[in-house]
């Protein structure tokens, strides 16, 4: 299967296969103006099988996002057609804005303004809990 | 340290200094008279407390301070919605310092994020108490002398018992403490706990639905009340209340210098028969949380 190749924009690679509609979902890629291609199932040496994600435009992507969905994903920043940067991710230690505490007695529940906020607790097992009343981030 | 959210917000060394300075209050209580002589105290609570307000309140005055609050969230601006961020900054320009109870967990560190002046938890929801956990300490401290080489058996409602969770995470750090665990199936401690704090640990614990074996091995038993205001379903909470009731019959073998705690209130998990047995040591944790209160409150202000 061919895609083209990008001329200025970024390349998400290694995602660890499935997780790329995750990725376009919380990166909010279907906002973005330029083109976006999502690769399925690529054969690949190193992981087996990785998807990969193209995006034709200039983008500021929330690496603390994508680290948490998938730190091993890697990004490539595209210009004139060249790899100019490479980006290794890693698990974020505090992710601010993006999944929400399901603890119904948990205080941001009920204080509509305040930012859900979540600490990496345990790295090996990659925990999260609330940092206000550190239940475990649940699925 | 600036605000007390959490126990562990206190490292080992602080928590023997609050100790040193309560023990000091307690033999010299005219030293500390005056000490926050024009410091006031703010209690912020959200919801009913008669204990920790009144020990917080009795703490401050004691120290020569004095207190202004409000008792139950239908009397703060909290019943017209008012977020505690807004309440927190606005309790800021009257009070030096703020102690806040409230049943949404994480609340106090909601005040915290958005205070200048010292805020100290005094209880939220199920999840932290750290005061409670100091009163504790400090009662383990002078009835045993040490925080070592215990066997701690805890009863009753170790599930949303957040005393107990804090207890567990204050005696995990140091060294050989045993944990026997007394509960019904429904109210066992939560795994979490059992996984991030004793065996991260390396702490023996032993759990058992049966109080009566167990409790001759015990040097202290923390009974705890079954809470109405922790179950979503009432008939779970009448069916469970009754679990555990400590009579004197079943102190005949326990050891004679084991020490029984209680955070109180108790409804009858321990029958008032046991009060004048010299093991009980419930009432002595009251008058212990009013001196680690005062320690704390010292501390926090750094007036001493």
């Amino acid at each position: 299967m061919n895609v083209d190749s990008i001329k200025n924009g970024i390349v998400i690679d290694h995602i660890t296969a499935g997780k790329s509609m995750e990725v376009y979902t919380y990166l909010n890629l279907e906002e973005i103006c330029g083109s976006v291609a999502i690769i399925k199932n690529v054969t690949s040496r190193k992981m087996g099988k990785k998807d990969i994600i193209k995006i034709d435009a200039k983008l500021d992507i929330d690496l603390d996002v994508l680290g948490y969905i998938d730190p091993d994903a890697t990004i490539n920043i595209i210009k004139d057609g060249n790899i100019v940067e490479k980006k290794h991710l890693a698990l974020p230690e505090i992710i601010k804005g993006v999944i929400k505490c399901k603890n119904p007695r948990c205080i941001s529940i009920c204080e509509q303004e305040l930012e859900h906020i979540f600490k990496l607790t345990d790295k090996e097992n990659r925990i999260y809990r609330c940092f206000y009343c550190e239940s475990k981030k649940s699925d | 340290m600036k605000h007390l959210i959490n126990i562990l917000d206190l490292s080992t060394d602080d928590i023997k200094e609050l100790i040193l300075i309560a023990n000091d209050i307690i033999e010299n209580p005219e030293k500390y008279a005056l000490k926050c002589a024009g410091k006031k105290l703010a209690t912020l609570f959200f919801e009913p407390s008669t204990r920790t307000r009144l020990s917080f309140e009795a703490a401050m005055l004691e120290l020569g301070g004095s207190v202004i609050g409000f008792s139950e969230a239908q009397s703060s601006s909290a019943a017209k919605g008012e977020s505690i961020a807004d309440t927190t900054k606005t309790v800021n320009c009257y009070a030096d310092i703020i102690a806040m109870r409230h049943p949404k967990e994480g609340a106090p560190t909601v005040a915290a994020l958005n205070s200048q002046i010292p805020v100290i938890n005094a209880g939220d929801g199920g999840h932290n108490h750290p005061t409670q956990t100091l009163a504790d300490l400090l009662t383990i401290y002078r009835e045993k002398k040490q925080f070592s080489g215990l066997t701690i058996g805890l009863c009753g409602d170790l599930k949303f018992g957040r005393t107990v969770h804090s207890l567990i995470s204050a005696m995990s750090r140091y060294s050989d403490n045993k944990f026997v665990l007394i509960s019904p199936d429904e109210l066992k401690l939560p795994s979490y706990i059992k996984k991030d704090i004793l065996n991260q640990n390396n702490l023996q614990y032993h759990e058992t639905s049966d109080l009566q074996s167990v409790i001759s091995d015990l040097d202290i038993l923390y009974m705890t009340r079954v809470q109405r205001e922790r179950f979503f379903n009432e008939a779970d909470y009448i069916r469970l209340k009754d679990s555990y009731i400590l009579t004197p019959d079943k102190l005949t073998h326990a050891k004679q210098d084991m020490c029984i705690m209680h955070p109180l209130p108790r409804v009858n998990e321990i029958s008032v028969s046991i009060d004048d047995d010299p093991r009980a040591c419930y009432f002595k944790q009251v008058l212990n949380g009013k001196y680690m209160r005062m320690a704390l409150i010292l501390k926090l202000l750094g007036v001493i």
